[in-house]
């Protein structure tokens, strides 16, 4: 537990850091608040109005002002508040994070679930025709574009089955768990068509590796049957890596999935974060890549965790 | 005799097209029930092949057998022929009739499961055991290869165990799926000398009690010679002799098995000692070391604090004369590298006096590494290499530094167009010599020699050690020759000091500390020595583990005592003797 605490007093420490380069970096971009919440009529604007305007969310003042007092709101749980959505920050933050982190999941389940059995396949089943497959498959999951095999599903659903894939209003899990799925599983399938590709090519190459080791002779050597020697002496070993590649990408899919959720009208984190930069509704920018921050070392921290569960030769926090 | 086990032009390839690409080219012999048949022969010889046909193990590794038969009679009294047999059967016949065990103990366990798990497995799969009965025949199992506390053992991780329990747990599995006949791929090649004695008991054991034949393989026919009832000499993947085992090392017709009987390096108890350069007092040493200390925090939590230490070398103190050479024996984790690395300042020691007399050079002190391979830079050229020490002296490049290059590469034995050349283009045997011009490049008075000469095969092994002892007389060098092989040692030292956990325990004249050992460790080191003489040993299982040195916070050891063994010869005294 020593350990635990170790790391998790490391994280206001990475996320102040965050924070200070998001709030410049910002900020560099030309434009502001106002301008993008008016458009046009912005032009309309007194400099009296506007000053008012600024005065009211606060951006007025100087940077590290702005910053202090940001700082100072944070530590009392307030991120501020959205100039798009006229909300608390966190509150408009927590409402599109469910979707993400479903979506997240969702996706990274079909990718384990295809992409190890798939991998572990074609190792066993080196330069066969059955790793040929897998691994023409892989490359051409890595290499298609995320958009592309979206609008595939969403043809071949509604052009050849007739059924349009429910789009509209968001429904989460714990109003209707079935019209949930049936909005989230179509995209999930896309994100993880990617994933799974990954995942595969990861696996193969770990169990390659693992196969060929002493302990897998010495398994066969005691007569362990080929299932055994592949599932129960092999496979824990080449978990690391697929572990480490699942971590980075499910790190990468809670940062939201912006392509995916554009096509299939999703209201995730990727499409908020978007529409946040190009309002230039700065506390809502910040906000969210703090949460997405955040999010990534939890993932990172528990891929730690587990490396430790995997392999007894891993103790964590050194000796 | 009906045999157990019948191999006929046994022919096994490699790669695409394996007929062509064979490593063991028509091998053929009969092993009867409970004898044990060696197998030796050098690297690439086809030993470990043909072994692993046997089970059809090669099959995982890419071989494929393209010729002849191996016809094994089952438990069951049915004959099978393995190299016609399918996987199915072939996993019945893995461990349940031909039991195995591998050369590297330390990658040969998995480590993700715990020993017990892996016991139990050979258990369940070969005994039908399960459950609470598999644990207890797994405890059973490690009392039997003498692992203490077997019961607590059971949950340990292979990384939590030394390559010598290891190499027991390896056998454990062997005694639990009780197979008629093992196959022991030079089951102690990477273990230390008496854990050896102490693997080879335990198989003799085995041998003995369950009645099992055994196929022994390694390339230390000395080591063969102790537990062999039949041998096979193999070279090129064919046999070129096979016999009783007397037969064949007292009367050997082929040419290979003699120069194999000759190469082998004999430890001769003290007898061939140098004679030349006896101790003579009045000499000052050109080092001395006093009360030497090195000790390696073990650092825990978040500050970091010693919660201990690991005392690789404790109080340790020795002397050498210009021109002497001393060896330092002992056993890996005895100190005997952290020793002399301290000498060179490689590590700081933790306490102690460390006085060099710097006589011809600023820098008196060089070194010998043990692996040419990896010691030598693969993108310098010798030039370059041999003026490494010399620019990192204050030198430069010139003429006379040239002069000294190619003198001291005349001496070590390599042509003068060397400097040229990199060090892939030159041999094991060539690269060691160019490590020692490299070492005498700045005209040392000492030079440490760790482990030099282990990793060459045993012929090159013998001119390296000629040409340090042509060195030792032309320059004046005195030696700290360390090494785990007493036959080197006893060529090359006129004094040998005995390291055993961090301390040295006996020191003295050579031939005396050789011929009559006082400290029971260099007894025990000496009496596992493998020799030729001594055949078909009744080994005794002797299951002395060696003390951990990881001391807690503040532990000092008492002060040492010691006893005159001779005129130059001192004994440690043991706490119960």
């Amino acid at each position: 537990m020593n350990y635990l605490t170790q790391r998790l007093a490391t994280f206001p420490l990475i996320l102040l850091g965050v924070s200070v380069l998001v709030f410049v970096s910002i900020r560099l971009i030309p434009g502001d608040a106002i301008t993008a919440m008016l458009g046009t009529e912005a032009g309309l604007l007194t400099p009296d109005q506007r000053a008012s305007l600024a005065a009211y969310f606060g951006i007025d003042q100087p940077i590290y002002l702005q910053y202090g007092r940001w700082l100072v709101g944070l530590f009392s749980g307030d991120l501020g508040i959205s100039v798009t959505y006229g909300r608390p920050v966190l509150a408009v933050i927590l409402e599109r994070f469910p979707l993400t982190l479903e979506l997240a999941l969702l996706s990274m389940v079909i990718a384990l679930c295809v992409g190890i059995p798939a991998g572990v396949l074609a190792a066993t089943r080196n330069e066969g025709p059955a790793d040929l497959g897998i691994r023409v498959l892989a490359m051409l999951g890595q290499s298609t574009p995320s958009f592309v095999v979206g609008l595939v599903i969403i043809f071949v659903l509604s052009v050849v089955f007739g059924a349009v894939p429910p789009m509209g209003i968001f429904t989460p899990i714990y109003v209707n768990p079935l019209v949930n799925l049936s909005q989230l599983i179509f995209p999930a399938i896309t994100l993880g068509f990617a994933f799974a590709a990954s995942v595969t090519r990861i696996s193969r190459s770990a169990m390659l590796d693992v196969l060929s080791d002493d302990y897998v002779r010495t398994a066969r050597s005691k007569g362990a049957s080929a299932r055994s020697v592949i599932w129960r002496h092999a496979f824990p070993n080449a978990l690391i890596p697929v572990v480490t590649l699942s971590g980075i990408e499910f790190g990468y899919l809670l940062g939201g999935a912006v392509i995916v959720e554009q096509i299939f009208a999703l209201p995730g984190i990727g499409r908020l974060v978007l529409d946040a930069i190009s309002q230039r509704d700065y506390a809502l920018v910040e906000g969210c890549v703090l949460f997405i921050a955040l999010n990534f070392l939890i993932v990172n921290l528990l891929v730690d965790l587990a490396y430790a569960a995997l392999d007894p030769r891993i103790r964590l926090g050194g000796r | 005799m009906s045999a157990l086990l019948s191999v006929q032009g046994l022919r096994v390839g490699f790669g695409r097209d394996p007929q062509r690409s064979e490593v063991v080219k028509g091998v053929s012999f009969d092993l009867g029930a409970g004898q044990t048949l060696g197998i030796v022969g050098e690297s690439g010889s086809g030993k470990s092949v043909t072994a692993l046909s046997i089970n059809r193990l090669v099959d995982f590794g890419g071989g494929r057998i393209t010729g002849g038969s191996i016809v094994l009679e089952r438990s069951d009294g049915t004959p099978l022929d393995v190299t016609k047999a399918d996987e199915s059967s072939l996993i019945h016949v893995r461990g349940r009739d031909i039991g195995m065990i591998f050369q590297e103990p330390m990658t040969s366990l998995n480590p993700v499961h715990t020993i017990g798990a892996q016991i139990e497995e050979a258990f369940r799969l070969n005994r039908g055991l399960s459950g609470r009965a598999a644990t207890l025949a797994a405890r059973d199992a490690l009392d039997r290869v003498r692992i203490p506390d077997a019961a607590q053992r059971l949950g340990y991780f292979p990384h939590q165990l030394s390559g010598g329990m290891r190499q027991r747990v390896m056998i454990a599995m062997v005694i639990a799926s009780n197979p008629r006949l093992l196959i022991a791929d030079e089951p102690t090649t990477a273990l230390d000398v008496t854990v050896q004695a102490q693997v080879m008991a335990l198989l003799a054991e085995l041998k003995r009690e369950m009645g099992m034949a055994m196929i022994f393989i390694s390339h230390d026919i000395g080591l063969v010679a102790g537990i062999a009832d039949e041998i096979m000499v193999m070279q090129s993947g064919q046999a070129v002799e096979q016999g009783r085992l007397n037969d064949v090392l007292d009367r050997p017709q082929h040419e290979y098995t003699r120069h194999l009987l000759e190469a082998v390096p004999h430890f001769n108890g003290g007898r061939a000692t140098r004679s030349d350069g006896k101790r003579t007092e009045a000499a000052t040493p050109v080092v001395a070391v006093d009360d030497l200390v090195v000790r390696f925090p073990i650092a825990r939590g978040l500050f970091r604090t010693g919660a201990g230490s690991v005392h690789a070398v404790d109080g340790v103190e020795f002397d050498l004369l210009p021109g002497e050479t001393l060896g330092i024996v002992g056993e890996s984790g005895s100190g005997k590298s952290t020793a002399a690395r301290a000498v060179l300042g490689l590590v700081k020691a933790t306490r102690g006096r460390i006085d060099i007399a710097a006589g011809r050079s600023r820098r008196p002190v060089q070194m010998v590494f043990q692996d040419p391979f990896s010691s030598l830079n693969p993108r310098l050229d010798v030039e370059s290499l041999l003026a490494e020490p010399a620019i990192a002296n204050g030198q430069r490049v010139d003429e006379k530094l040239r002069q000294r290059m190619m003198f001291l590469l005349g001496r070590v034995g390599l042509p003068d167009d060397a400097l040229r050349r990199y060090p892939h283009q030159f041999s094991g045997g060539q690269r060691q010599r160019l490590c020692i011009a490299r070492a005498l490049m700045l005209n040392p008075d000492v030079v440490v020699l760790d482990e030099a000469v282990s990793a060459l095969d045993v012929s090159v092994q013998a001119r390296v050690l000629d040409l340090l002892i042509d060195l030792q007389h032309e320059f004046g060098l005195a030696y700290l020759f360390i090494s785990h092989d007493m036959a080197v040692v006893e060529r090359i030292a006129h004094r040998i000091a005995v390291m055993y956990a961090g301390q040295i325990v006996e020191i003295g004249d050579a031939a005396a500390v050789l011929s009559s050992p006082q400290h029971s460790y260099t007894r025990r080191l000496i009496a596992a020595v493998p020799a030729i003489e001594r055949r078909q040993a009744r080994f005794t299982i002797d299951a002395t583990q060696v003390p951990s040195l990881v001391r807690p916070a503040g532990f000092e050891p008492a002060p040492p005592q010691w006893r005159e063994a001779g005129a130059d010869h001192r004994v440690r005294v043991e706490a119960n003797p």
